[in-house]
């Protein structure tokens, strides 16, 4: 079907101002056109959306490891996209600590194979700051982004030194790519595994201060302002770094931040309670304290932070079945994320709607410089139709990703994804919505 | 009780006075010419040991023999960890051979919260990493019992590296749920965030904390821990935070002196303090294998339904 | 039985005891946690009351001396009971300090409980005691003998056969821990 048309939803669309009962035609793979009441030719194929569920452009994951290659026990690029469209991703953005790292054109192109094999979600790769994302030597960042990288980290760890940062700050403006950082100041983290606070003292667990992060994000501001760079800040999870950036951003530094759904909704409470030393809310940044939850919130709130990622970062079962201070950082988010979000959120009265649609697709597209995050006329039909009345349970067992470890198995939500339209093609349809897809 | 004893949190106030109770009546065993009662025969303990300790197993290990049970101690040195099994697996494998009950020494905080997960067997915390010591606080709460008959309203100070003390842990825990006014001392690099959330006082001036103390606790300073420049020099820690005679005359006349061993000299105690007469540190030793007696007892008979 | 039965049948196995051991010499009370500790102490005090009005009783003992007190003890069997742990739920029964104060090298030992039945409690307090060491003799006093042994023991002193339904408890309270003296056929 390479015209059709999706009648009478809620079209949540704010980078055209469009919020209302609208008609959305697709052609070849784009966006034709969005009106009210638009007319039928013959041979359209016409989708009634039922009442209560919203089209909004594609949503947009930022900040995701796939795992391939190298480490394709816990996820590949083909699982990971089909975690993605379940989840309401359209497209995500893949980091480079993958075996070989992500340095070079050859693993860029085999990334996006693999991505065209699954032929799902949109991948869009990040390349490495560094050789071997080592901290030495610039990766080659031109060749990068010739074979498709949208972007530059050294995520799982900051850029080594201040004079790499400011090279990369420097040079990645050539490309105009976005240099992601990872925030920590590794002697200050140390081999802490959990937030400093009470919770970890209390169960004899090394402590990370929120000040790791911020320490590393006012350097990374400083530079940004030096050079006039572009920097973005990933999986911000500090209230002192979320000062920083609206520091920066009140200077005029480019800088951007994203803030995953864990450091909004959880806290460090978890780590005793309702299992003690659970390895699934183990994660680097860890799980802060309630007055850095809130601050987060406040910073959603009042547009401080531009983007919610996942950080999805799935792990095998094997490895995190360990003692928690061996267990390796990180959970998975692409399924769990929209719920989170939309229960979290948009229900609780922290955002509208429209909000949310701007940190899940408007501003990831724009930070990355990727189409998407609008239904602007010839745009990529890609869509995602959430529900966001659906009751939710979340399961891990049920999940689409390789590994299942998430801290929300169990969890009961309202709002899910009613189904993920990829380049005009559905590529995931919820069950428990009637949409003729 | 419940199926396992991982820390003090475990334990209501009345069982840790069952504990204490029964560990009367189990430190008489230790004094008749045999020195063992057929409580536990035909039952299994396995003393899972992943870091080195003399004191605490061999304490344990003498506990399980005077209640007759089948003892096998699992030391690091021959274990399959060196092989690169998990310890999810180890426990697994242990597991099959249906052991009632092991006894857990784990680096790692929380690793008996992982056995116990994976093992019907109850699991016994003999430390883990940073985190507690349940029998350390029960024996030392056990020693001061009989030395001051009570607990509820003494002034317990406890000195040292709090920070990387599984001992402070399950004593704060243990000593606040029985109503004592417990106040905690050392260099301010080894106090953990957020420890006065625990319901204790913390004073890094140290002559404050003993000041008209009731009991003086000392914490092994870890040399092998020092290397994060947490204090600049034993030497210098001693100076600043030794257990003095001198320090030990503002506490209460008849205050007692304890520590949880091994002992550095020196370090964080005075000789003439570690072996003066207000020292009970021998007695911990002593006491130790009743209170874990008393565990060992309390626990094979089975969990309350929870 | 009420206290004044108690407390004649209490005398009267004090005489029985005097008898049959000739005298005092090298007897020891061990009473069995709870209500053994102070039967067996009563004992002790009826023994030490009929030798101070009856020096002809202080047999084997020096006739010049005055009333010998005869060593008491108590002992909890409680870590020798053979059902311990026999339910996977269920807490612990109490354990109470066993408190021995001499040596039972060649003593003959009247170990004191209230009430006989199966047999089993008899049968832990003498594995019990012999690993205190090596009594001359063990004898055995009871306050009720309500029958239905399940192990071959026998009692040598008897206050009272109480011939009992398996399905009826027999209750003994003493001033000492129940603030009366009592024994009485409770129906289950």
């Amino acid at each position: 079907m390479s015209k059709w048309i999706l009648r009478g939803g809620r079209v949540v669309d704010p980078a055209n101002g469009r919020d209302g009962t609208f008609d959305v035609l697709i052609d070849g793979g784009r966006i034709a056109c969005v009106g009210r009441d638009l007319p039928i030719d013959g041979d359209i194929k016409v989708v009634d959306v039922p009442s209560g569920l919203v089209v909004c452009p594609g949503l947009i994951d930022m900040h995701v490891h796939l795992r391939e290659p190298g480490h394709e026990h816990k996820e590949t690029v083909a699982t990971g996209c089909a975690a993605a469209v379940a989840g309401g991703f359209t497209a995500v953005a893949c980091m480079p600590n993958t075996n070989p790292v992500n340095d070079n054109a050859g693993v860029t192109g085999y990334i996006l194979t693999r991505a065209a094999e699954a032929n799902l979600a949109r991948v869009y790769p990040i390349g490495a700051v560094s050789r071997g994302q080592q901290g030495e030597q610039l990766a080659d960042i031109g060749e990068l982004k010739a074979a498709g990288c949208v972007a530059i980290t050294d995520d799982g760890h900051p850029v080594a030194t201040a004079m790499l940062m400011r090279r990369a700050l420097e040079y990645s403006t050539l490309f105009n790519m976005p240099v992601i950082e990872h925030c920590e100041e590794q002697t200050l983290k140390a081999d802490g595994v959990a937030h400093e606070g009470f919770h970890a003292s209390a169960l004899g667990l090394r402590g990370i201060p929120g000040e790791a992060e911020s320490i590393m994000a006012l350097r990374d501001i400083a530079l940004a302002e030096l050079t006039r760079g572009v920097l973005h800040i990933a999986h911000m999870s500090a209230r002192q770094t979320l000062d920083a950036v609206r520091y920066g951003k009140s200077r005029g530094a480019r800088v951007t931040c994203e803030v995953t759904p864990h450091h909004f909704i959880l806290t460090d409470e978890m780590l005793g309670a309702p299992v003690a030393y659970d390895t699934n809310v183990k994660m680097n940044p860890p799980l802060r304290e309630a007055a850095d939850r809130d601050a987060m919130l406040a910073g959603i709130a009042d547009g401080s932070v531009d983007a919610v990622a996942t950080d999805h970062a799935p792990h095998h079962a094997d490895e995190k079945h360990v003692e928690f201070d061996r267990a390796p950082f990180g959970i998975t988010g692409l399924e769990t994320a929209v719920s989170l979000c939309l229960d979290r959120l948009v229900h609780a009265g922290v955002v509208p709607l429209s909000r949310l649609v701007e940190l899940l697709s408007v501003n990831p597209a724009r930070i990355l410089n990727v189409p998407g995050g609008s239904l602007a006329e010839g745009a990529p039909a890609d869509l995602t139709i959430l529900a966001p009345e659906m009751r939710v349970t979340i399961s891990a067992a049920a999940m689409r990703s390789r590994s299942r470890n998430t801290p929300f198995d169990g969890w009961k939500l309202r709002g899910g994804v009613a189904a993920t339209i990829v380049g005009g093609c559905a590529v995931y349809v919820n069950e428990q919505v009637s949409l003729q897809l | 009780m419940k199926k396992d004893l991982l820390g003090i949190d475990d334990l209501t106030r009345d069982e840790i006075y069952l504990v204490l109770d029964t560990a009367e009546a189990m430190r008489e065993i230790g004094q008749r010419p045999i020195k063992k009662v057929p409580t536990l025969r035909g039952k299994t303990i396995v003393n899972l040991f992943y870091e080195p300790s003399t004191r605490t197993r061999t304490s344990f290990e003498i506990a399980e023999k005077r209640l007759s049970a089948d003892t096998l101690n699992i030391a690091v040195a021959t274990s399959s960890v060196l092989k690169g099994e998990t310890l999810a697996d180890t426990a697994m494998n242990i597991e099959a051979m249906a052991p009632d009950m092991i006894v857990l020494r784990h680096a790692s905080s929380g690793a008996g919260h992982l056995l116990s997960r994976i093992c019907r067997s109850r699991i016994i915390n003999a430390g883990d990493g940073m985190h507690e010591h349940p029998t350390q606080a029960l024996l030392d709460a056990f020693t001061i019992r009989e030395h001051k008959k009570r607990i509820d309203g003494l002034k317990v100070t406890i000195v040292g590296d709090l920070m990387h003390s599984r001992v402070l842990r399950s004593n704060v825990l243990l000593l606040t749920k029985l109503g004592a006014d417990v106040w905690v001392s050392g260099p301010p690099t080894l106090v953990p965030t957020g420890i006065e959330r625990l319901g204790v006082r913390v004073s890094p001036a140290i002559d404050e904390a003993v000041t008209g103390a009731d009991v003086i606790m000392m914490l092994r300073i870890q040399q092998e821990r020092m290397h994060g420049a947490f204090i600049p020099s034993l030497r210098e820690y001693f100076n600043i935070f030794g257990m003095t005679k001198a320090r030990v005359a503002r506490a209460k006349p008849e205050v007692i002196i304890m520590h949880p061993g091994p002992m550095n000299r020196g370090v964080e105690i005075a000789s003439d303090v570690a072996d003066g007469p207000y020292s009970v540190i021998l007695e911990q030793v002593a006491n130790g294998v009743a209170v874990r007696m008393a565990v060992l007892y309390l626990l094979a008979g089975g969990a309350d339904a929870d | 039985m009420d206290a004044d039965r108690i407390g004649r049948t209490l005398a009267r196995i004090a005489h029985e005891i005097l008898e049959r051991n000739r005298g005092v010499e090298d007897l020891a009370l061990v009473g069995i946690r709870t209500r053994g500790v102070p039967l067996a102490r009563r004992l002790a005090r009826a023994i030490r009351e009929i030798q101070r009005r009856d020096p002809s009783t202080k047999l084997g003992v020096d006739p010049g001396s005055s009333a010998v007190d005869i060593p008491t003890g108590a002992l909890d069997i409680t870590l020798y009971r053979d059902d311990l742990m026999r339910t996977a739920v269920g807490a612990q029964p109490v354990i109470r300090r066993t408190e021995i104060p001499f040596s039972i090298d060649d003593k003959r030992i009247l170990l004191v409980d209230d009430v006989l039945y199966t047999g089993r409690t008899i049968r832990a307090a003498l594995d019990a005691l012999i690993e205190f060491g090596r009594p001359k003799a063990i004898q055995l006093i009871v306050l009720v003998d309500r029958g239905h042994r399940e192990l071959p023991i026998k009692a040598d002193y008897v206050g009272k056969n109480l011939p009992t339904s398996v399905s009826q408890s027999v209750q003994v309270h003493l001033m000492e821990v129940d603030g009366r003296d009592e024994v009485e056929i409770l129906e289950s």
